[in-house]
């Protein structure tokens, strides 16, 4: 006779009212996905286009965000903006979590003084304040936006390369690692097959946090100098461009400023939602 | 291992954390596509000044020696000639860290201040009002851009209100106290010159709450997981049972536990605070470390830059040191193997 397990009433309620939070979060994102996918078709002018006789205009029904201190539109610049923003966190994140976990993997499975070696090197970079090192490599490079991606890059890989170190540590003892061992597998087959997968949850969860992070950090950059320059449409330039303007015509940065905060909660809530998805121990308490 | 053991133990790996942190801002310089001596001499310089300059600099050497020499000087507190202030960065450093110091402090203070007592009363109403507050608060804290709510505090206080002032350290028409700390509170307290101290705390207040929104959502949110975890331990239990009021449960008994795990946080904060400094210092026009480091960047001063790298590399890895080893002092049960 098969058993029917009855489950506990809160996970039989749909996902959205387990945790109503996370799904706001991830409609938030699929929203800026959309917008930044089809920002040439929804941006209703070019975000670069600029007419001096209609400058610093505030919110009407021709500008809904207002123009800027050049007559461009704010909206369509903001629309244009979140396609760098998910660029950045997209980038930033595939980069660091590649490194990181290859270096997590080799020096967990390998271990002896290779492990040694990669840890120690993770505990110098995590020494760096990231704004700071991140600063000092734009600045050696030169300032860009793609300068800014591998700077924020370089301070962000030694999480990851902790967070699968310690995974493969627990899992490589495992008796299905084991069985593979025994059974005559090549430690490249062993490390790619059966220990990644298994680490590829908690890095999830980090790299919904690092998105926020990246974009947050890049913004900053952009904001001082050493991102993204002028006059491309990105939410840091804007909020830097606007900020002589923040007591007469607040808008040029509170928008940006605005949809850079929703877009790293979101994210921040994505990234609490999956941790307590995937530790149950853990939900409510964070 | 015995906490003696245990410090011999973190201190070699200190020295190890400094060595590699020396060799990437040595790597860093490097990277710079411009001729240091040219750039630090100007385009006037004979080449006799450039021979000097390279020959005491090592940098006509092979680069394991030039990195050598580096070290060395690094060792002597020789971080080289600020291309801008034309001044020694040790000096430079020596003179801005006051000012980034008295911030960072302000904005800790702030942070354990309101993020403590947040974290409590959130665990305590969990899933009531105060909780979510707390907790959209923290959300908020942990997703806003430092340096547009810096701006957003200037508008707002300075600009619209005209409460707080928007920039500077000290009002100008004060004189700043007689340096003895850097801090000018506490050497204007030391003067006994109180109309600056309250000028120099006027100053501080944006700053340092836009600066520590940040730590006090990270303070929060890990007292309030702490406080949820010791409030079901048993001997909570046992003081309720008892019949003592919540109040005493609460601060006396269980907040006290549950700091162990976040005064760590706090440690930490502490030194990624100064990364924040950056931004907060070049919004608020304070004249510390961090807008020090950004106008030397943008002039492509990167003695002056990799300074500032060091010292915040040595400020966090001293401040980690010190706060794992007052965790294993703090919490008997720790045995680090």
């Amino acid at each position: 006779m098969v058993e029917t397990l009855s489950t506990p009433a809160a996970l039989r309620r749909p996902a959205w009212r387990r945790s109503p939070l996370t799904v706001a979060g991830l409609a938030l994102i699929a929203i800026l996905a959309v917008i930044a996918l089809l920002a040439p078709l929804i941006a209703p002018a070019n975000p670069l286009k600029q007419v001096l006789s209609t400058r610093l205009k505030p919110p009407s029904a021709d500008h809904w965000l207002g123009t800027d201190q050049l007559g461009r539109d704010v909206l369509s610049r903001m629309i244009y903006g979140a396609r760098i923003s998910l660029l950045i966190g997209t980038v930033v994140v595939g980069l660091a979590a590649s490194v990181g976990t290859f270096v997590g993997l080799v020096a967990g499975y390998v271990g002896g003084w290779l492990d040694e070696g990669l840890m120690r090197l993770t505990d110098v970079f995590l020494a760096f304040p990231a704004l700071i090192l991140a600063m000092a490599i734009s600045g050696a490079l030169g300032p860009s936006l793609t300068n800014a991606m591998i700077a924020i890059a370089v301070v962000s890989w030694p999480v990851y390369a902790r967070l699968v170190r310690a995974q493969v540590l627990s899992l490589r003892e495992r008796e299905y690692v084991e069985a593979a061992r025994g059974l005559g597998a090549s430690a490249q087959r062993i490390v790619w097959q059966h220990i990644l997968p298994n680490t590829l949850a908690p890095l999830l969860v980090q790299a919904s946090f690092d998105m926020g992070g990246a974009i947050l950090s890049a913004a900053g950059l952009s904001f001082i100098g050493f991102g993204t320059q002028p006059p491309t449409a990105e939410w840091g330039v804007m909020i830097s461009e606007g900020r002589n303007y923040i007591a007469t015509h607040s808008w040029l940065s509170l928008f940006p400023g605005l949809a850079i905060l929703l877009t790293v909660a979101a994210f921040n809530l994505i990234g609490d939602g999956l941790r307590d998805a995937l530790d149950p121990r853990l939900r409510g308490t964070e | 291992m015995t906490l003696l053991s245990y410090l011999l133990r973190r201190l070699v790996g200190f020295v190890g954390v400094m060595v590699g942190i020396s060799i990437i801002t040595f790597g860093l310089s490097h990277l710079v596509p411009a001729d240091p001596a040219i750039v630090a001499l100007g385009d006037h310089a004979t080449d006799a000044q450039i021979d000097a300059f390279r020959e005491k600099y090592g940098l006509n050497k092979p680069v394991p020696e030039q990195y050598w020499i580096y070290v060395t000087n690094l060792i002597r507190g020789d971080l080289g000639i600020s291309l801008r202030t034309r001044r020694p960065v040790a000096e430079d450093l020596h003179d801005f860290f006051p000012a980034t110091f008295e911030l960072s402090l302000m904005a800790l203070v702030l942070s354990i201040l309101i993020g403590i007592p947040a974290g409590v009363v959130s665990a305590t109403a969990r899933n009531r009002l105060p909780d979510h507050i707390v907790r959209i608060v923290s959300l908020i804290g942990g997703s806003v851009p430092i340096f547009w709510l810096g701006l957003i505090l200037i508008g707002f206080f300075y600009g619209r209100l005209g409460w707080l002032p928007g920039g500077a350290r000290i009002d100008k028409f004060i004189p700043a106290p007689p340096t003895v700390t850097g801090l000018f509170t506490i050497d204007s307290l030391l003067a006994e010159n109180y109309k600056a101290f309250w000028s120099s705390v006027h100053h501080l207040f944006l700053p340092a709450l836009a600066l520590g929104y940040f730590s006090t959502a990270i303070i929060a949110r890990m007292m309030r997981s702490s406080m949820l975890e010791v409030l079901n331990q048993q001997y909570v239990l046992a003081a309720r049972a008892k019949g003592l009021r919540q109040g005493k449960v609460v601060w006396r008994h269980a907040a006290r536990n549950a700091l162990i795990p976040t005064v760590t946080t706090i440690g930490i904060t502490f030194g990624s605070l100064l990364s924040g400094a950056v931004l907060t210092e070049t919004i608020f026009s304070w004249p510390g470390l961090g807008r020090y480091a950004t106008n030397s960047a943008i002039n492509l001063d990167f003695p002056a830059v990799m300074g500032v790298t060091l010292l915040a590399a040595l400020i966090y890895t001293v401040t980690n040191l010190i706060v794992d080893v007052g965790y294993h002092w703090l919490d008997p049960r720790i045995h680090h193997g």
